[in-house]
């Protein structure tokens, strides 16, 4: 799959303070990419030097065979944007600020679908002013479509949104990623990377510490698996030590715990119905991307939905 | 979920087109300013009704102070729009982040700004007018009697007091520091342009200030046009100073972001 967005050794500071050191990535086409990083890791940087907002001090930055900074006119045509606390004016209507942005491009999409698929028909008359916050991101996320690019670059798509909402623009995202739509997604939330991006950048200080699957980057730093589980009929250890993919065998009460490798949970189950036991709340705990983090930056990432993102 | 691409370019307008008529929906919205921007037109109907402003008066040629008034009224309605609503708008479209989110568009900020100031122009246009129909309809005031002068003198006092604004809202941080700024500038302005003490009843010194002033100057303008002159070349050059120097300055501090 050829890239459509290419950043080698990418460098930029704002006087003293280095916001990215050096940072390279390549995104291919039709995948959703994760930038994922703690705050002030440099993430923001990085994508606006992609968006041409700023200009990198050094490195190279390809996107759609484009110049960022020198070739803006037609990088603005083919690049869909969604910028961390970027708002509209308070009186604008939902249906004119789509109206109004699909105006500035050559192919623009269909705006009234567009305002359809993102569930903002019945508000189509509604001042931005008046919208709750999820509604304000459904917004903006119609906006960076509204040119029908080829990428988006989404910025802390789901900052501040609650469980709920946050689920649906998940959803939402995916059904952009099967319309062809190559999408670059800056986030701070593990589970947010985990369960939408198909890799990730993992930056930190600056720096790229890692690109791969969120899959690939969990394994990385853990290859044990932990299986849990009550057995239908009392069990004896002895069944599952001897099997070469265990390492070990602990009881919690009425629970087993089986610590392996990779293949232990297939060598303990296939074990299990020789002697036709059936391993009841079975339960498989591997390695997260969260792990793969705090292995990778030796920092803790944000909690999780009720971080505040300054 | 397939979304079409819709009309063609043509269909649709120009960015420009739209964002100027999108501007000029957005400043009627705003109940605030809409009740500023009327301000001056009130005065004039206020004074209209009072037989004190309506009376000819020996030291006025003749004329009556309402007479007098019309083109102050008309100058203080060029700085109510230009030094109160545009740099509120424009500082609080960077504190908002609208002018960062139009650079990754392909219409750009610069037409943003563009459009802003063609709907205030288009608002300057509309007071001014009003207030001229009213004084002519409402209360027999002649209209001005050199049209081409009274022009040209309105639209440089429009650009000066614009630059002005747009000076503002390049150096305030905050949409609510632009407000501040232009109300507090506003006052000392509309004092020299004879709002509460008429300029030719000035000490000679303050006169001089006065013509000095964008609003004086303005007023100076707009009078001698009224009457029938074409307006003193210094008062036009004045205006012209202030819309170059405030417009460049404007220009090199103003930032998107």
């Amino acid at each position: 799959m050829p890239a459509v967005i290419e950043v080698r050794h990418l460098h930029k500071s704002y006087g003293d303070t280095v916001a990215v050191d050096d940072v390279s990535f390549a995104v291919r086409e039709g995948e959703i990419f994760g930038i994922l990083g703690p705050n002030g890791a440099g993430k923001t940087t990085t994508v606006e030097c992609i968006e041409g907002l700023r200009t990198p001090d050094r490195g190279e930055i390809s996107v759609l065979g484009l110049d960022p900074g020198r070739d803006r006119a037609e990088l603005t045509q083919r690049l869909g944007v969604q910028l961390q606390d970027s708002q509209l004016p308070d009186q604008l209507r939902v249906a004119e600020a789509l109206e109004l942005y699909s105006s500035f491009y050559r192919a623009p999409a269909d705006w009234r679908a567009l305002m359809d698929v993102l569930g903002l028909a019945d508000k189509a008359k509604t001042r931005f002013a008046e919208l709750s916050g999820g509604q304000k991101q459904r917004l903006s996320i119609a906006l960076a479509l509204a040119g029908s690019p080829q990428v988006a670059v989404l910025d802390e798509l789901t900052t501040g949104l609650d469980p709920q909402a946050r689920r649906d623009t998940w959803d939402l995202i995916e059904g952009v990623r099967s319309r062809g739509v190559t999408i670059v997604l800056v986030t701070h939330f593990m589970e947010e990377a985990e369960r939408l991006c198909d890799r990730v950048a993992l930056i930190d200080a600056g720096r790229a510490v890692a690109v791969d699957t969120p899959a690939a980057l969990a394994e990385q730093v853990q290859s044990e698996q932990r299986i849990q589980f009550r057995p239908s009929v009392p069990l004896d250890d002895d069944l599952l030590t001897s099997l070469p993919d265990v390492t070990s065998v602990i009881r919690r009460g009425d629970v087993v715990v089986v610590t392996g490798n990779d293949n232990a949970l297939s060598a303990v189950t296939s074990v299990l119905a020789r002697n036709q036991i059936v391993a009841q709340q079975l339960r498989v705990e591997q390695a997260s991307l969260e792990d793969a983090f705090i292995a990778l930056t030796g920092r803790h990432p944000a909690a999780g939905p009720s971080a505040a993102q300054p | 979920m397939s979304v079409a691409t819709a009309a063609t370019p043509a269909a649709r307008g120009s960015a420009l087109g739209r964002l100027t008529i999108t501007e000029m929906k957005l400043l009627t919205r705003e109940r605030v300013s809409l009740i500023r921007m009327a301000v001056p037109l009130i005065l004039l109907i206020l004074f209209g009704l009072i037989p004190f402003y309506t009376q000819p008066r020996k030291y006025l040629d003749g004329y009556t102070l309402l007479d007098a008034y019309v083109p102050i009224l008309i100058a203080f309605s060029l700085a109510m729009i230009s030094l109160t609503s545009l740099p509120m708008v424009l500082a609080g479209y960077r504190e908002k982040g609208i002018l960062r989110r139009m650079q990754t568009t392909p219409a750009g900020p610069a037409r943003v700004l563009a459009a802003q100031l063609a709907a205030n122009l288009a608002v300057v246009a509309v007071m001014v007018t009003l207030i001229l129909a009213v004084a002519r309809l409402g209360y027999g005031v002649f209209w001005p009697r050199q049209v081409a002068g009274f022009v040209v003198a309105a639209l440089l006092a429009a650009a000066a007091l614009m630059a002005i604004g747009l000076f503002i809202a390049a150096a305030a941080a905050t949409s609510r520091a632009a407000q501040a700024i232009g109300m507090i500038l506003l006052y000392p302005l509309l004092f020299f342009a004879g709002l509460f003490w008429p300029i030719p009843t000035m000490p000679s010194a303050l006169r001089h200030l006065s013509h000095a002033t964008p609003l004086g100057a303005a007023v100076q303008a707009l009078q001698d046009a009224w009457l029938g002159h074409w307006p003193h070349p210094l008062q036009l050059l004045t205006l012209a100073a202030y819309a170059v120097v405030f417009g460049v300055a404007a220009a090199r501090l103003f930032r998107w972001e």
